[in-house]
């Protein structure tokens, strides 16, 4: 699936005929079929992976079997329509979040023109609210008074195959990021319906393997990456041996230790993949900086929690290990690393799933003697709550010309910023060690714009449409790129730090992505330091 | 042409009444019996819905952070759109529900070549869509004169400032034209913004023309057909309509029973309508929760206990060999191999 | 059922503000007004009484219109009998009794015409005469 050239995807994303840009369909939405073709979906998941799942305790992930969304013929199970209703009767009985989102919307579209997939791409199913109307549609059809009675006149329309596939098709085209819901006055957040129809989509069989394959991995080896549990090891041993030749420091990290103060759990793509490797040794510096009695657990590898994309119970089942392996080895609590949907996961699930913690004791700087009261029951920190409370006690010893060669800006990642409102903590750290600024005002904060890749959609076969998707954020960044010169764009996100890195070489080439801890990393001086010019940070190659 | 439809239907009620109330004896129907129906749909239906809506929990801590949370003293918290005590929440739904905030964000976004993308700042939707309802509510409370005796000196204050131009006799309400141009816009908006169209569907058209026919033939009502409209008549009526003792003593004019009319029709409609956002904007879980789920723990009723991770001993018979070849520590040594005996 | 302790309070809130008429009267619909009718014995008017019922305050607006702000003070003749444009001229003539006639409906139907924010009524014409 070749990925238009950039003169090409400019000008189609200005002058394509579509709704972003001013074009009106001639048909009724409810009229337009979803067309699958290469690169436009993500491949299903492979035979192996979906019986692996399904072969877990309390998991269900049926109808295994090689498919194709070209096909015409999915081969969904027998009664699958029958199978998809009771699942939305279940659903509407458990969570009031799709209840009140099914019933009170007004179609006013002040979410329409918020979506960096409707604005990438100009498809109408992409305004959350026209995503949102293929469920509802099928709600009113079959749970309402107006569309039992009147039907396709009060907007309801039966459950069919050509229903399902728009499904497959839309909720695979909406990254959870939650910016709809700041806008809608209601507060109707579309990530609880794409939530929805995902789940209903597995109880039939239909997912992803870029979701499915990870979370089965996360499963069995403890993290995505399928990292077991020496080579975890070895990639963290291989950091810490760079950071020796970059700074003659050397550290010996401790794995699966009992006893230790603190469990540090990030997302295992920190430690196996660039550029999230540098974010990774800036942990490292800053533990040792510190003097952290602290442990990597190769249990619970994965900060990341790819059950969040498919269903309750893969989500409950993977980020039980975190509290389970923090039990084990007997810490007083857990710092967590920069990642998105990890910190969604902890900080609006993990409690409620997996707690009490009682087990642990209330989080408490071992430094600073901080105690971090928003966390006094999930007893979990965020790693930019840490920081920010170690530089404003002036615990790290920083040097901001160590950064100079880095002008910076920050990207607010969905969750941590509309599911978390951690959004002051990397600013305030950012301040301390490089020279940044702000993206255009309507763009972060709460405000900000996904990647364009979240939520297991960064797969290489549906690239186009990442780069369509992100083309909101990296416009953003093109705009301080043009105005400030700006060369890196930091971020606490390890689905961004790959994500934006493909989005930036397509859009905005010559621009770095990096974690926060990176750029802290490259400032911090350490002590017995033998530390050469390194005019690139923890990136020269020596 | 949803839109036409709804016009159609209108026009239909309109008829239905207009006709149906001349008929000797129908009076009672459209005067007594229909209201006493409609305001039983609406009040039963208002409250079986939200109690349909409670039946379900709030699973999750869900609210939608749009500020920086409470974390460390020396970070600020936005306490209305990061709330976490109950009275930032409340102040934050206080915002939402009287003055719209969310909708005040809009913005409006455009591609320029480039590409480029903007996001200019657009209240207009605000603007308008608080008109409407303010003046709804206005035109609401001021209907209460015909129900109630004696009159309060509020009433009388809400109806005098109103009326404040004294133009004409019976003199002009501010709200029946703000109401008017509040509701043009909303239908024009709907009509003309070309994703709105798009979606719109006759469940979004049907109120607003009906509700547009209820301001019409109020004001005809009030200004231009007046025969056999006295308003001594009418609030006799509505009396005895709250007081469960109706009575229609002379005649009142076709006029009269077309607005009573569309009025039952609205009120019978809206809980089984997208109408009910009026009580789902109270219930929304990623606007009505505090942001305080790391620092206290949200239940969910039907969090299942049982659902256990793959367990840490499974990992390490797995992987035992693995770890203790690269020194991590293990629960379970390995086995004494045979031949080192 | 959930959230009981905040949901049911709202509901009751709610009925109660849509209840408001039934629970203000107390089921009592009070006395409709009598307007009391001419103390002289008047029976003609310038239109017929359901004219008057429900079209009176236009009437007068037009009268204003025409005596102050056209200068048309030509004289209404109706029966025979004429009336001069005014509501002190012609209608309290017969209608005395500003708070017996005017105000009986005025205050029960909540309307305040700004008629006296100029007009007295006889009764203040006539203390006024007094004073003088």
């Amino acid at each position: 699936m070749a990925v238009p050239k950039l003169e090409q995807l400019s000008k189609s994303v200005v002058q394509g005929p579509s709704l972003a840009t001013g074009a009106v369909p001639t048909k009724e939405w409810m009229d337009v079929q979803a067309i699958f073709k290469p690169g436009n979906y993500a491949y299903p998941a492979k035979v192996e992976k979906v019986e692996y799942l399904n072969s877990q305790k309390d998991l269900n992930f049926p109808n295994a079997r090689e498919w194709s969304p070209e096909d015409d013929d999915w081969k969904l199970p027998e009664g699958w329509q029958e199978i998809i209703l009771k699942g939305l009767r279940e659903r509407l009985d458990k969570f009031r979040s799709l209840k009140i989102f099914m019933d009170c919307c007004v179609r006013c579209g002040a979410c329409a023109d918020k979506c960096h997939f409707f604005l990438g791409t100009g498809d109408p199913k992409n305004m959350p609210v026209l995503r949102a109307e293929l469920l509802r549609s099928v709600y009113r059809n079959e749970f309402t008074l107006g569309g039992k009675i009147l039907g396709k006149m009060a907007g309801g329309r039966e459950m069919t195959i050509g229903v399902l596939k728009e499904w497959f098709m839309y909720s695979y085209q909406c990254t959870e990021c939650r910016r709809c819901s700041v806008f809608c006055p209601y507060g109707i957040d579309t990530a609880e319906v794409t939530m929805m129809l995902r789940e209903l989509l597995h109880l039939v069989g239909v997912g992803i393997n870029w979701i499915l394959e990870p979370a089965s991995n996360s499963n069995r080896t403890g993290n995505h990456m399928g990292l077991q549990p020496h080579t975890f090891k070895d990639n963290v041993d291989f950091l810490a041996e760079d950071i020796e030749n970059l700074t003659g420091v050397k550290i010996t990290p401790s794995f699966n230790r009992k006893g230790a103060e603190v469990l540090f759990i990030t997302p295992s793509a920190d430690v196996f993949a660039d550029p999230g490797l540098y974010t990774a040794m800036g942990y490292l510096l800053l533990f040792e900086h510190i003097g952290l009695d602290y442990t990597w657990s190769t249990y619970a590898s994965e900060g990341g929690n790819f059950g969040l994309f498919t269903n309750n119970e893969l989500m409950k089942k993977l980020n039980g290990k975190m509290y389970a392996e923090a039990k084990r080895l007997g810490v007083k609590y857990i710092i967590g690393g920069e990642c998105g949907h990890m910190w969604r996961v902890i900080h609006q699930y993990m409690d409620t799933m997996n707690g009490p913690a009682d087990f642990l004791e209330v989080p408490k700087s071992p430094i600073t003697g901080t105690t971090f009261n928003n966390a006094v029951s999930t007893k979990m920190v965020h790693i930019s709550e840490f920081t920010a409370d170690l530089i404003r006690n002036n615990k790290l010893k920083l040097d901001k010309s160590r950064n100079a060669h880095v002008k910076a800006t920050f990207h607010d990642s969905c969750n941590p910023a509309r599911a978390m409102g951690l959004l002051d903590e990397p600013r305030y750290i950012l301040d301390h060690v490089v020279d940044w600024v702000e993206m255009p005002e309507n763009t972060i904060r709460e405000k900000t714009f996904c990647c364009g890749s979240g939520t297991g959609l960064n797969t290489d076969e549906i690239m186009e449409l990442r780069m369509r998707a992100g083309l909101p954020r990296a416009n953003a960044v093109k705009h301080v790129i043009d105005k400030h010169d700006v060369n890196t764009l930091s971020t606490v996100c390890a689905i961004d730090r790959a994500t934006l890195t493909s989005l930036m070489n397509y859009w905005n080439p010559g621009c770095k992505v990096c974690g926060v801890t990176e750029l802290v990393g490259n400032a911090l001086v350490m002590d017995g330091e033998n530390r050469q010019e390194l005019d690139e940070g923890l990136r020269t190659l020596v | 042409m949803k839109y036409a439809f709804s016009f159609l239907a209108v026009i239909a009620l309109i008829l239905i009444a207009g006709l149906g109330s001349q008929i000797p004896g129908m009076h009672y129907l459209f005067g007594v019996a229909i209201p006493y129906l409609a305001i039983m749909l609406f009040v039963g239906g208002f409250v079986y819905r939200i109690i349909q809506w409670a039946k379900s929990p709030v699973p999750f801590s869900i609210p939608t952070t749009c500020g920086q949370a409470a974390s460390l003293d020396f970070i600020k918290q936005d306490k209305l759109d990061c709330p976490t005590k109950t009275s930032e929440v409340v102040a934050r739904m206080f915002l939402e529900v009287f003055l719209f905030r969310s909708l005040f964000r809009n913005t409006k976004s455009e591609i320029h070549d480039g590409p480029k993308l903007t996001y200019e700042s657009s209240k207009w939707l605000w603007v308008f869509g608080l008109l409407f309802h303010y003046s709804f509510l206005v035109i609401v409370i001021r209907h209460m004169r015909l129900f109630i005796e004696p009159i309060p000196r509020w009433l009388t204050a809400i109806e005098g400032v109103d009326a404040m131009l004294q133009i004409g006799a019976p003199t002009l309400y501010l709200s029946s034209i703000t109401l008017l141009i509040g509701l043009l816009f909303l239908f024009a908006r709907r009509l003309m913004n070309r994703q709105v169209r798009y979606i719109s569907l006759n469940n979004d058209y049907f109120p607003l023309v009906l509700i547009f026919a209820i301001a019409v033939t109020g004001i005809l009502m009030r200004y231009f057909l007046r025969t056999d409209i006295d308003i001594i008549n009418i609030k006799n009526l509505a009396m005895g309509l709250v007081t469960f003792s109706p009575v229609i003593g002379a005649k009142i004019g076709a006029i009269f029973y077309i607005h009573l009319f569309l009025v039952s029709i609205l009120l019978a409609y809206f809980p089984f309508s997208k109408l009910m956002h009026m009580g789902g904007v109270f219930m929304s879980p990623t606007r009505n929760m505090a942001n305080d789920s790391r620092a206290k723990r949200h239940i969910n009723p039907w969090n299942d206990p049982n659902i256990k991770p793959h367990s840490y001993a499974g990992y390490e018979d797995e992987f035992r060999e693995f770890m203790v070849e690269a020194g991590i520590p293990v629960e379970k040594e390995l086995p004494a191999a045979k031949d080192e005996v | 059922m959930y959230n009981k302790g905040t949901i049911i309070p709202g509901l009751i809130i709610f009925v109660l503000f849509v209840t408001f008429p039934i629970w203000f009267n107390g089921f009592k619909a009070g006395t409709p007004p009598k307007p009391e009718l001419p103390p002289g014995g008047e029976k003609k008017c310038v239109e017929s009484v359901e004219y008057m019922r429900a079209n009176h305050m236009q009437l007068l607006d037009e009268w204003r219109d025409n005596v102050l702000r056209d200068g048309n003070r030509s004289v209404v003749t109706v029966e025979g009998k004429d009336y001069r444009k005014g509501l002190q001229m012609a209608c309290m003539q017969c209608h005395s009794n500003k708070e017996k006639f005017c105000d009986s409906c005025h205050t029960y139907a909540a309307v305040n015409p700004y008629c006296w924010d100029c007009h007295l009524s006889p009764k203040e014409a006539a203390s006024k005469e007094e004073t003088r």
